[in-house]
């Protein structure tokens, strides 16, 4: 008996094992794939911030892993004017350092806040009423909005430098916010109209029932419902702007340069050392590397509402 | 009947502000700014003329007022503005101001070999968009797989995203990628690549420079590509494997033909980015070597910053516009086309 139940089933148990040993390949394939590609975003930020600790020596040798390879220490933040021993002394760079860090914090936020402002009553309007401005409908609009998104940046820059000049704007936060602003509000416009429309119009129309105004709707119930989407938006714009490099390097000089432009002037200039730019580019991608490990939600569903349609 | 009162008010304001410039007055402002300052009370006024005048239709056209206002003044304005200054012989160093030339940038445009070899170089990066497709698309199939850690591996993906292009010209272009101890460099020697200069040659530079933007920005085409699957309906995968289909080709027949009008979508806007691609080039190669590398927008932000030439950087950049719109349109087009053949 036992040996016909075993002749049975050897094939089967072949077929089950190449079957399981097939699967634990795949396996293996995709999380080394996984694996492979961590690294590959990891390592640079890894670098950076290791190589904000190293001397010349470790960075020329080509030393990776701390306390193993080489001893840490403060360098490069000590240049910056942030490490512990720096931190109640005056320092120079260190003011030169907080004070971009301000212009960007003022300069993102501002212009995240007002593309949101802006952007969530055009798309409320866009996606509850029908509007006719000569020949555009709703749709025309829509499309006049969006296609503000092709313009480059190169198109507006040498305009608004001349502009700026006569403004009395140059080199000041607020005609960066502006800038940031209207290269941010396509998107708002986009990710809000969308969040908009998901909310059912009944809710609007109970609202007008209890007397309330257009308005009074608006703000007093289909803005807090629209609450999540708006952090998506706020939040994708901040990172937009908060990166921006261009135009706040042509329009800004001395009082409002932002992170960026700081990163760029000191890359070219020649003498610098590797420790105190690592240490730079580290303070200025952190705020984004935590937003992003935090907010990581909001961005995505910033993302996909805004494209998956 | 307020509109009327602060349109005169803004013409006044601005007629005063051209005669005092222009000379002929001798009242008027030290700059423009209050020009602004008039066109937000013009805006004000228009917004409360609507709401007394047409009542609720009023109230409904305030929505979208300000963001109209907004980019008319910010958009629309500057624009056209710039086809003006793009007629102008005008260079910001030189003592003699603007004068009319007409046509003529739009002709030297035309024998200017480093702008055309920009444009050529554009048509590179934006080739490469598909690269970056293929292996963002990739990695959504990988995060779209039945693994642990899910959410860990979408976060580590997604993180390149969030880094400003300038700091990753430093991080990845200027140290990992250094010739003499950057630890790119170290590999590729370990590899058996003897002389690593990754922008020395003008192939390998340009395909350095888009490594790195293609590092910033496959997590955007990953993440939309992601929602995609996911908004993907599970039984027509369970069809196509009791149909006997294999990995391969149930992704060729099944999943791949689904997530097409995503694909497409994401492919139009990253190239529409791609066209704005500048920051890395300015900061890790300033175009070199011997403009290999430039971007119509690096060699447009160089004619400004070298030879401060605004009219003539204002001419190439509205020519760059009117190509983008052309390419643009035929690009939709196609897909659209090509989308209703598939369907």
């Amino acid at each position: 008996m036992p040996i016909f139940t075993s002749a049975a089933s050897v094939p089967a148990r072949k077929r089950q094992a190449a079957r399981r040993a097939k699967r634990t390949a795949s396996r293996v394939l995709i999380y080394s794939a996984l694996v492979f590609w961590a690294f590959i975003c990891l390592f640079p930020i890894y670098w950076t911030v290791s190589t904000s600790f190293k001397s010349a020596v470790d960075v020329t040798q080509g030393h990776l892993i701390p306390w193993l390879d080489f001893r840490p220490d403060w360098k490069g933040w000590r240049s910056l004017g942030l490490s512990p021993d720096m931190l109640f002394q005056s320092s120079p760079s260190r003011d030169e350092f907080l004070s971009r860090f301000e212009n960007s914090v003022i300069t993102s936020v501002g212009a995240s806040f007002l593309a949101l402002v802006l952007g969530s009553l055009a798309a409320y309007g866009l996606s509850r009423f029908r509007y006719k401005f000569a020949w555009m409908r709703n749709d025309d609009i829509l499309f006049f909005f969006m296609s503000q998104l092709i313009l480059p940046p190169v198109v507006l820059a040498l305009p608004f430098l001349v502009l700026y000049k006569a403004l009395a704007l140059l080199d000041t936060r607020f005609g960066l916010i502006l800038l940031y602003t209207l290269t941010v509000l396509p998107i708002v416009i986009w990710i809000m109209r969308d969040q908009f429309n998901a909310i059912p119009v009944e809710l609007d129309e109970a609202a007008f029932v209890d007397g309330l105004s257009i308005w009074g709707a608006f703000l007093r119930i289909i803005m807090p419902l629209a609450l999540p989407g708006m952090a998506a938006a706020f939040i994708l714009s901040l990172v937009l702007c908060w990166n921006e490099y261009f135009f706040a390097a042509l329009l800004t000089s001395t009082d409002a340069t932002t992170l960026p432009v700081m990163v760029a002037s000191q890359t070219g200039s020649q003498g610098i050392n590797w420790w105190s730019m690592a240490a730079l580019s580290t303070a200025a991608i952190a705020p984004l590397v935590l937003v992003g490990i935090f907010l990581e939600r909001y961005i995505v569903s910033g993302l996909t509402t805004g494209a998956g349609k | 009947m307020l509109v009327a009162i602060a349109s005169i008010g803004l013409l006044l304001v601005l007629l005063i502000q051209i005669l005092h410039t222009t000379g002929k007055l001798a009242a008027g402002f030290s700059n423009w700014r209050p020009i602004l300052y008039a066109y937000l009370l013009w805006s004000v006024a228009l917004g409360i003329s609507q709401v007394m005048v047409r009542g609720e239709r009023g109230l409904r056209a305030l929505f979208l007022l300000p963001a109209i206002l907004f980019t008319v003044a910010v958009v629309i304005f500057p624009t056209l503005f710039g086809f003006y200054i793009a007629s102008l012989d005008w260079n910001l160093s030189s003592l003699e101001g603007p004068h009319f030339n007409g046509l003529n940038n739009l002709i030297a445009l035309f024998s200017d070999t480093y702008y055309w070899n920009a444009l050529g170089n554009m048509v590179f990066y934006t080739m490469a968009v598909l690269a970056e497709y293929a292996i963002a698309f990739g990695l959504a199939l990988l995060l779209n797989a039945d693994i642990r850690a899910r959410r860990f591996f979408r976060v580590v993906f997604l993180l390149p995203m969030m880094l400003s292009p300038v700091a990753v010209s430093w991080m990845i272009g200027k140290s990992l990628m250094e010739y003499r101890f950057g630890p790119a460099a170290t590999l590729a020697r370990a590899l058996g690549w003897d002389n690593p200069a990754f922008f020395a040659h003008p192939w390998i530079a340009r395909v350095s420079i888009d490594a790195m933007d293609a590092w910033v920005s496959i997590p955007f085409i990953m993440i939309i590509l992601l929602a995609g699957l996911q908004a993907m309906p599970k039984e027509v995968l369970e069809a196509a494997k009791v149909d006997g289909a294999n990995g391969w080709q149930s992704f060729w027949h099944v999943t791949f033909p689904i997530t097409l009008p995503v694909s497409i979508t994401v492919l139009i806007i990253r190239i529409i980015f791609k066209l704005k691609l500048a920051d890395i080039v300015i900061n890790v190669t300033a175009g070199g070597p011997g403009g290999a590398t430039d971007t119509v927008s690096s060699f447009i932000y160089r004619v400004y910053r070298d030879r401060s030439n605004v009219g003539y950087g204002t001419g190439l950049a509205i020519f760059y516009l009117l190509l983008i719109i052309v390419f643009l349109t035929v690009l939709l087009r196609i897909s659209s086309r090509w989308m209703q053949k598939a369907v």
